[in-house]
């Protein structure tokens, strides 16, 4: 493993006293890694914002502490930490160029005017701006103006780079562009990324791994592929990507395997489960797409039997709503153009195939 | 359709625009018209008998050979009202860009009541608030024995009338002035741009000076301008914080109403000033220009 950069130990922020008082961040602890596009995920208010701006200097931690390569940063004001900002408004300075804008950092460095300046001209062709370094930033459209706020935080080459939600206002096929744009820069340039967003897909795309957080606190850190496969608690695996929720009774059996009934009294053997699970009454989550369907006709004993609610085509795949009775439904999601898997209308009666490696059972 | 609401809307700024036409516009145009008249011997003018006289005689005084010579009195009242107005116009700024600063920093209904009372002094008659400040300065005065009192034996202040007592009472009465424009320019400032200047490595000196000013540099103008112009045309004040003996062009211009007997020079002195205020301004705006559009 590389090395640690960014690590929170335990970090608490309350904001205000009293009846007021709000936990922001509840003793977070997280280690951050050399080279890493780290992305925190959540919805607003579980304290993402809250850590980055921590780890920027622009709150003071109410307990715990953030070290950078070891050292201690907490007493350290903004200005005298080797991070830098990319802000979700962009906060370009409206009264200074693109070029001055870019070589502002480096001038508070020391830096003398005609290397800064060389600096920003590479900046410039970083971030594929080449010609805008005389404009102001009220001539920029939104877009462009994202750009010069990156390059403006990358010409000092921080340690880290904290990116503040920066593809919400961008609309939605720039945002694409930008987040193949991001993940370029950050190989590029081997900077430490940490991406703060709300959006699972954008940090589905980019990340080397992703803080799921809640209430203040962690939920799940892990690769991309490890947060959506094996999702822990029902919070994560509910806020990345679609996700079944089915209630379930899991019985140890002779062999290390586990037997899980579900509802209607199928009986499903999973080959293994997470370690120290309990077993009795327990949720288990399926992703729509892991599922498939079969005419009644077809179906066998393996089969949940139910009817579809509804059909809605999206293109590249079709969700199918089906009810299995008893208060339950699954979404599941074919492929179109497969083949694989007939027309199925409203009302009609269908098997529903549960692969046992689809099978997650979640922690709560 | 369109043309007919505009001529609609033209009746809704017609009062104000007759008004200001008539009140101010007419009185001008006879001020500017005495200007150029003979002056009356006992006050007043002798109409219809045209003369530039005021207007040299700003510059120059006919000597015993009746040739023209010279005259600088009037230009160094002029001279010093400038310079006075200047120094006000600085000290307000010492004194309001901090209060200004400081009150923009606070929370919007602590903001809001500070600059209430900033408005505050507005609502005491000018005289009345002159008065005070001449019980204030004088030797033995509330400053004088404030002095003594904390063991600074000053042997009578004599400070008032001078024109350090002008411009302290300059200076009060046009603080609000100065304050309100630069409040409402870092009012508007986006506090992200100050974050990220310290992001970027700047101290909070450096965030002053290359984010905070310059974006508030409007602001600024503004409130010099409205300090420095009305300065140059305060009466009481000097009149009373000056004793008589330091005059103004505003007093110059009343004792030639007054006691001197000379309208046509009093009338073409205010003309001077008008003049020189309009280039000040002319100079102002054409600086301002050259700044990029959204941070006017």
């Amino acid at each position: 493993m590389s090395e640690v950069v960014i690590s929170a130990r335990s970090v608490s922020k309350i904001f205000g006293s009293g009846a007021d008082k709000v936990t922001a961040l509840d003793a977070v602890s997280v280690d951050i890694f050399q080279n890493e596009f780290f992305t925190m995920l959540g919805p607003s208010g579980c304290g993402k914002t809250t850590l980055l701006r921590l780890i920027g200097g622009f709150e003071e931690a109410s307990s715990g502490k953030i070290l950078l390569e070891g050292n201690e940063l907490n007493d350290l004001p903004p200005y005298k930490r080797p991070i830098n900002t990319v802000f979700q408004s962009y906060a370009l300075f409206p009264h200074l160029t693109v070029r001055q804008n870019i070589t502002f950092g480096l001038e508070m460095q020391g830096i003398d005017r005609a290397k800064a300046n060389h600096r920003a001209d590479e900046m410039l062709e970083l971030v594929r701006l080449a010609q805008y370094g005389d404009r102001v930033p009220s001539q920029l459209s939104g877009g462009q103006q994202q750009r010069i706020a990156l390059a403006r935080a990358l010409a000092p080459a921080p340690k880290v780079l904290l990116l503040d939600e920066p593809l919400s206002a961008l609309d939605l096929k720039l945002r694409k562009e930008m987040q193949v744009e991001l993940k370029r820069l950050q190989t590029e340039t081997g900077i430490t990324f940490v991406f703060v967003t709300h959006d699972q897909e954008e940090a589905l795309a980019m990340s080397d791994r992703i803080a799921v957080m809640q209430f203040g606190k962690i939920q799940q850190i892990g690769a991309p592929r490890e947060i959506y496969d094996e999702p822990t608690d029902r919070f994560v695996a509910d806020f990345i990507g679609d996700s079944n929720f089915l209630p379930g009774n899991l019985v140890a059996a002779a062999n290390g395997k586990h037997a899980l009934t579900l509802a209607n009294q199928h009986v499903i053997e999973l080959p293994s489960v997470r370690s120290g699970q309990k077993t009795g009454d327990v949720t288990i989550s399926i992703r729509p797409e892991r599922l498939g369907l079969v005419a009644e006709n077809l179906a066998d004993q393996t089969h949940l039997m139910g009817s579809v609610k509804s059909v809605i085509y999206f293109g590249t795949d079709t969700t199918y709503e089906i009810d299995l009775g008893n208060d339950q439904t699954v979404k599941v999601r074919t492929q179109n153009g497969t083949g694989a898997m007939d027309d199925f209308g409203r009302g009609e009666r269908v098997g529903v195939h549960v692969p046992a490696d689809a099978i997650r059972v979640l922690v709560d | 359709m369109k043309a007919m609401l505009r001529s609609k809307r033209f009746w809704l700024i017609a009062p104000a625009v007759l008004y200001i036409g008539f009140f101010m516009a007419v009185p001008l145009v006879q001020m500017a018209y005495v200007s150029i008249l003979e002056r009356g011997d006992y006050g007043g003018v002798n109409w219809g008998v045209f003369s530039m006289d005021a207007y040299v005689s700003f510059l120059f005084e006919r000597d015993l050979m009746d040739n023209l010579v010279l005259n600088t009195d009037y230009l160094q009242v002029f001279a010093r009202s400038f310079g006075l107005s200047a120094m006000t116009t600085v000290f307000a700024l010492i004194l309001g860009f901090p209060t200004a600063f400081y009150i923009s920093t606070q929370p919007q209904g602590r903001r809001n009541f500070l600059i209430f009372l900033v408005t505050i002094p507005f609502w005491t008659n000018i005289l009345v608030r002159n008065y005070a400040w001449m019980l204030l300065l004088r030797n033995g005065g509330l400053v004088d024995g404030m002095l003594g009192w904390i063991g600074i034996e000053t042997g009578g202040l004599d400070i008032l009338y001078t024109p350090y007592a002008v411009s302290i009472g300059l200076t009060y009465t046009y603080l609000p002035f100065m304050v309100l424009p630069i409040y409402a320019s870092l009012e508007k400032l986006d506090h992200r741009l100050v974050e990220a200047a310290f992001d970027l490595g700047a101290d909070k000196r450096r965030a002053m000076s290359r984010v905070i000013l310059p974006l508030a540099a409007p602001g600024i103008a503004a409130g010099c301008i409205l300090v420095f112009i009305p300065c140059l045309g305060a009466y009481v004040t000097p009149e009373l914080l000056g004793g008589g003996k330091f005059m103004m062009i505003a007093n110059l211009i009343g004792s030639q109403f007054g006691a001197a007997r000379n309208w046509p020079l009093g009338a073409g002195l205010g003309f001077v000033l008008l003049a020189l205020v309009l280039i000040a301004m002319m100079v102002y705006s054409l600086k301002f220009k050259s700044l990029p559009e959204e941070s006017r």
